[in-house]
């Protein structure tokens, strides 16, 4: 039987467990020995021009090697040129030109964290005192605050830019597109910004030796770091070496490198000292990117009888102070407007716009979370409006099984799907009517402790970049053993154990003699990363197809050796030995053929492309009780399916739905990064951040249910990013579901205490929410 | 100062400044890198390790407060022994960890519970753990795991 499906628990752990991981800040490699301190000087004002820096103080403080700022960086190249992107593209590219985005300030800082100057010491505390001498003057410009700020114009990031739009889309409202609907529902929601918060921060070392450059990054992806490092140091990518180590969690905020590795990669080469910088949590906060941070305006069309027949979602994208993936995040979210339901008319647009706040980038979902929580929130109020049950207007519109592959009018082709039998297996699952009748029960007593029960059905797009691919190099040695070479990247995932998984599976080699290494550009020069729940279905397939290869040079050595016909040959996956044909005793090892390679070696590389994405679908359901005379919603229960095909190790694919939820259940009740009027973060650490905890959530309820893709021989799709996708509409629709007896409508995310207390309060008194 | 720790039963005696935190000591004095800094603020628990037998955040105690103590970190959880603490175990057997960067403190921190009660309820797994943050996990499989190693340690 093939290991392949089956339960197994990771080879990467024991060393996790008992000498922990070897994260940057971790190494201690000779290379390193001798490594100095980096600490930023950031700015702490949301939008000022500098008239001045004065460093004197801090050079002078004890263990100081350096102080630099802008004005030591003579030797960039200059910022790329104007893209002339319009957004429309969607390219996740730095726009470059006006929107130029500096490595230390020129002349202004644009968002409280910003890098103004960098000190370097021998140890990390005389940074920090050394840091604060660091005498900086700001003069005060208007801080461009949240989405009508931006919109204003009144006060401009990039003047020369003439306008806080970077981008956008110029698709015109139809207006006949709900003509034929008897009812029309409208209303603006915000899909609140929010704080990846891996565990381990963003960190880099750097050392510059013998004319070559080698970075040891916390990274989603080896070789896009090196790719970006070369272009802004101005480097032959040949000279750089990228490591990334174990990394403590990325979830899109590790994509490459940014800002201030590049500085500290940059200060390294400056200075010739080995340099190391593991960034504070309060740095963390304010300096890694942040992700979602759309206001949305929706509006939906339909029958009385439930049918669907028109959606608009129209979108501002605060992409904060500097537009980094420009109109990408929004681009996805059009492309996936429509859900997985089948609409006449779908139509989209936006803006994205600069503000005085930390950069916005990619956060587990990247655009489509947001695209399902405006499409189910949409679906939630059509079906109040229309009062029928929120699952049945679903099981209505879902696109059924029979019309794939299906092509949505927002243009995304969805491959494969079963979305009715999901939605029914959830509902079957939860005892969907057990809990509605429970719920009729409390409203009837009128009970503190009401009852919601939300439902969200999701399409996503995985590896939406497949044509980009993912390379495998796999070698078996002449000791039995075999070595993969991916360009995909592990942090928490389980490449090592999945990829192991593959060789056994297909070569019979136990996965225990399999080692895997990943994220060092010196061993795998090509690669592409993490990111877009992409792994399996491209760097996996390129192990498996690597293995085929591998499997075929085997065959002609075995068949030389067993001196027989290369098509009696078979291999024995059980036993991992090679055999003629109805001839057991005639067995040769790895080992054997291996070494019968000789300078050859048995080794095959390949580069997996795929020419479109994988769609992956599921139904989330949430249980939440919410105390109506305080306003507290508490997850109760939470029961999914995510059907990403053919499932390889469930145990690996389980870790990544639950760790999905919780962050979605997270942003649907706690978390947000908040910003005062004149742009100072007020969540800028742990303590006013609301990380979410396991006393705030339940064990999940995951059901299965795998409906395999067929553009890859794996049939995957992936799994990365379901849970922060379903999760955060199910829950936000929980909780509004509690209380829209009481005349709720609607409460923007985060659910917490204060809002839905106030939004019971407002319909108590008549007000429509 | 000078200040003398015992760590995972070796003694380790070094001058360092007054301020010096304790998981600093450790990491960057005794070498020991499994201990993780998550936050500052006291909120993350990635630095928890067991001083002289319980939990504590090794971010918010001096080294000078640890001099003549004992303190345990997950490198000296199993001894001397080459087999996984009952407690590691249950982690890898219930998949109770992704990137491994809260683990360390993780698992200090629900052994430490477990020695205080050693046949908790779910809700008092979650309720203990509240001071570890995990964004990979969802908390889910690390309750199991608690909860296996519970019931490994109790008497049938």
């Amino acid at each position: 039987m093939s290991i392949l499906g089956t339960r197994v628990v990771r080879t990467e752990d024991p060393r996790l467990l008992t000498a922990g991981g070897t994260y940057v800040d971790d190494l201690r490699v000779p290379e390193l020995a001798q490594a100095a301190r980096v600490t930023f000087v950031r700015s702490p004002v949301a939008h000022a021009a500098i008239t001045g820096i004065d460093v004197s103080a801090a050079k002078d403080a004890p263990g100081v090697v350096a102080v630099l700022t802008v004005a030591d960086m003579d030797d960039l190249p200059p910022p790329p040129p104007d893209s002339g992107l319009t957004g429309t593209e969607g390219a996740p590219l730095p726009l470059g030109g006006p929107w130029s985005e500096p490595l230390l300030a020129v002349d202004r800082v644009r968002f409280v964290g910003e890098p103004v100057a960098v000190v370097i010491t021998d140890d990390q505390y005389q940074g920090e005192d050394a840091a604060e001498l660091v005498s900086v003057d700001y003069d005060l410009l208007p801080a461009v605050v949240g989405f009508d700020g931006a919109l204003a114009g009144e006060s401009l990031l990039f003047p020369s830019a003439g306008s806080n739009v970077a981008c956008a889309t110029g698709t015109p409202a139809d207006g006949a597109a709900f003509d034929g609907s008897d009812v029309v529902v409208e209303r603006e929601i915000v899909n609140q910004r929010l704080a990846p918060v891996p565990l381990e921060g963003r960190a880099t070392a750097a050392r510059w030796a013998d004319g070559k450059l080698t970075v040891w990054v916390s990274t989603q992806n080896a070789q896009i770091a090196r790719f970006i490092l070369a272009g802004a140091l101005g480097l032959d990518p040949a000279n750089i070496r990228v490591i990334a180590p174990d990394v403590g969690g990325g979830f899109g905020a590790k994509i490459g490198v940014d800002r201030d590795g590049l500085i500290v990669a940059w200060a390294a080469k400056h200075t010739g000292r080995a340099l190391r910088w593991a960034e504070t949590r309060s740095e963390n906060m304010l300096g890694m990117t942040h992700g979602r941070a759309q206001r949305q305006v929706v509006k939906i069309g339909g029958t009385r009888d439930g049918r669907i027949l028109a959606y608009r979602l129209e979108i501002v994208q605060d992409t904060g102070a500097y537009p980094r993936m420009g109109g990408f995040l929004p681009f996805l979210t059009s492309l996936m407007a429509a859900g997985p339901y089948d609409i006449g008319h779908v139509e989209s647009a936006y803006q994205v716009v600069v503000t005085n706040s930390t950069p916005i980038s990619a956060y587990r979902g990247a655009g489509r979370p947001e695209a399902t929580a405006a499409i189910e929130r949409a679906v939630d109020l059509f079906a109040t409006e229309i009062g029928m049950d929120p699952a049945e207007v679903r099981r209505i519109n879902l696109v059924p099984a029979d019309r794939f592959p299906f092509t949505s009018p927002s243009g995304a082709t969805y491959d494969t799907g079963a979305y009715v039998e999901a939605l029914d297996k959830v509902l079957a699952g939860a005892g969907y009517a057990e809990l509605r009748a429970e719920q009729e029960r409390r409203r009837e007593r009128g009970d503190v402790q009401q009852l919601g029960i939300g439902v969200a059905s999701y399409v996503e797009i995985t590896a939406a970049d497949a044509d980009g691919g993912e390379t495998a190099r796999l070698v078996v040695h002449d000791d039995g053993t075999a070595t993969v070479y991916t360009g995909s990247s592990a942090h928490g995932q389980g490449h090592h154990t999945a990829w192991a998984m593959l060789v056994e599976a297909e070569l019979g080699i136990d996965m225990s003699k399999v080692t895997v290494i990943h994220g060092d550009t010196d061993l795998i020069p090509a690669g592409v990363g993490t990111y877009a729940s992409r792994s399996l279905q491209l760097g996996g397939v390129a192990v498996q197809k690597a293995a085929v290869e591998v499997k075929e040079q085997a065959r002609k050595l075995a068949a030389d050796m067993l001196e027989a016909s290369e098509d009696d040959l078979e291999l024995n996956v059980d036993r991992g030995v090679w055999q003629v044909r109805g001839d057991p005793a005639s067995s040769m090892t790895w080992a054997q053929v291996a070494a019968h390679a000789g300078e050859a070696g048995l080794a095959a590389d390949v580069n997996y492309t795929e020419g479109k994405p994988t769609f992956p679908f599921g139904t989330h359901l949430a249980v939440t009780e919410v105390d109506t005379e305080t306003g507290k919603a508490r997850l109760i229960r939470h029961v999914t399916v995510d059907d990403a095909g053919t499932v390889l190790n469930p145990v690996l694919a389980e870790g990544q739905r639950h760790g999905g939820i919780a962050q979605g259940v997270a942003q649907a009740l706690l978390e947000e990064m908040v910003y005062d009027t004149e742009g100072n973060p007020i969540t800028g650490t742990l303590v006013d951040y609301a990380v979410i905890t396991a006393a705030e959530l339940p064990s999940f309820e995951l059901l299965t249910s795998e409906t395999p893709a067929t553009i890859n021989p794996l049939g995957a799709k992936g799994i990365g990013e379901a849970g922060t996708i379903g999760a955060t509409p199910a829950t936000q629709n929980s909780v509004i579901d509690a209380v829209s007896h009481l005349g709720v409508r609607h409460i923007d995310m985060p659910l917490t205490p204060a809002r839905v207390w106030a939004a019971i309060s407002a319909a108590e008194e008549g007000i429509a929410r | 100062m000078k200040v003398t720790v015992s760590v995972n039963g070796k003694q380790i005696a070094a001058e360092v400044a007054d301020r010096t935190l304790l998981v600093h000591f450790l990491r960057n004095v005794a070498g020991l890198t499994a201990t993780n800094v998550g936050c500052d603020t006291s909120s993350c628990g990635a630095c928890t390790v067991l001083l002289d037998g319980r939990s504590v955040k090794s971010c918010t105690v001096l080294a000078a407060q640890a001099d003549g103590r004992e303190v345990t970190t997950v490198e000296g959880l199993s001894g001397d022994s080459d087999e996984l603490h009952p407690m590691q175990r249950a982690f890898r057997a219930e998949h109770g960890l992704q990137c491994g960067f809260c683990t360390p403190g993780m698992v200090m921190a629900s052994v430490s519970l477990l020695a205080e009660n050693p046949s908790p309820t779910e809700d008092e797994v979650r309720t203990a753990l509240e001071g570890n943050l995990c964004r990979c996990t969802g908390y889910h499989n690390i309750v199991r795991a608690v909860l296996a190693a519970a019931s490994e340690g109790r008497p049938n």
